[in-house]
């Protein structure tokens, strides 16, 4: 059984499209984690059929996530794929991953292994490089891409990661334990779409400050 | 005297009573409670007798009491905050895990 878990926080706007392009490829077991949301976005996903889980309070997308996990294996779930909830992923992209699951525990999202992705200069040349530095340091895997929030697991990946970083700093929390618990992996290029800028840089200084907190 | 020691004299009491009142109320330990009281007794012996501190100074290479002062409250400040932020972040964990267990026991798979 695949579960597809989507960590929603106010993205009234894009779910439903994003719901129904997952639907439109065939994944049928769809999970909203509504991160305490103050807009429509629990009933959209409602709508558009997917099972929709609330936080009462936002509690961060590292949060989000683990809950979502948490129900998936929960449910008997045997993949798990993390799926944004704003539009940037591609949901064509998810196909590929899961064949790779047939020979590792955890595929990753990247933006970096083939052209589709269009990704502001300032951001590919400067932060992505510094981010994937600071990943390094931290976590001692090399990865050509750094906090994609695309990434399928398998079940013994799922039994093995537990986020407990609450925000944005799970995403080098989940690189860490994959080494850690001698998990195999493998990248894989996605396609990212850009609307917004996504996290600004003071978003990646929230990450790595959570990183350092988190050391003591 | 300066009215400066006046004023800080007047809120170290003021500091005091709060902590008899907060120690009456349950609010904090016995031992909490003379810390405080202890603590205030002694910055209001600093302000009056800002001399007094000359002699720990001295001891400990440092020129002028009221540096040692400055230094020593920083050290304690520096390190109050430290530990309010693993509390708080420690507390945000706990928060987390009551949600998820709310959103996750209101499911019925």
């Amino acid at each position: 059984m695949i579960f597809v878990v989507v960590p929603a926080y106010n993205e009234e706007k894009k779910i439903g499209r994003v719901i129904r392009g997952l639907f439109e490829q065939g994944y049928k077991n769809i999970v909203v984690v509504d991160d305490g949301s103050t807009d429509r976005t629990a009933e959209i996903a409602r709508q558009a059929g997917a099972v929709v889980l609330r936080h009462e309070v936002n509690r961060g997308q590292g949060a989000a996530l683990q809950t979502g996990n948490e129900h998936a294996l929960r449910a008997g779930a045997e993949i798990v794929v993390h799926f944004d909830a704003d539009g940037q992923f591609n949901p064509a992209d998810i196909r590929p991953a899961i064949e790779k699951l047939k020979d590792f525990d955890v595929v990753l999202g990247s933006r970096f292994l083939d052209s589709r992705s269009r990704i502001p200069w300032f951001k590919r040349h400067i932060v992505l490089p510094v981010s994937r530095w600071i990943n390094f340091v931290f976590t001692r895997l090399k990865l050509t891409d750094v906090h994609n929030g695309f990434r399928a697991l398998s079940r013994k990946a799922l039994e093995k990661l537990h986020i407990s970083h609450d925000g944005m700093a799970h995403n080098s929390e989940i690189i860490s334990q994959i080494r850690e618990h001698g998990l195999t992996f493998v990248e894989q290029p996605v396609e990212v779409t850009y609307y917004e800028y996504g996290q600004g840089i003071g978003g990646g200084v929230k990450i790595l400050w959570d990183l350092i907190v988190s050391k003591f | 005297m300066y009215i400066i020691q006046i004023l800080l004299c007047l809120f170290f009491v003021f500091a005091i009573a709060k902590v008899v009142g907060r120690y009456r109320g349950g609010e904090l330990s016995s031992r909490g409670a003379i810390f405080w009281i202890l603590f205030w007794i002694a910055a209001g012996v600093i302000v009056l007798l800002p001399n007094s501190t000359f002699y720990f100074a001295r001891l400990v290479g440092i020129g002028r009491g009221a540096d040692l002062v400055i230094y020593v409250a920083l050290a304690g400040l520096f390190f109050m905050i430290f530990r309010l932020m693993v509390k708080i972040e420690k507390m945000n964990k706990d928060v987390t895990k009551l949600v998820r267990k709310i959103t996750l026991g209101d499911k019925k798979i």
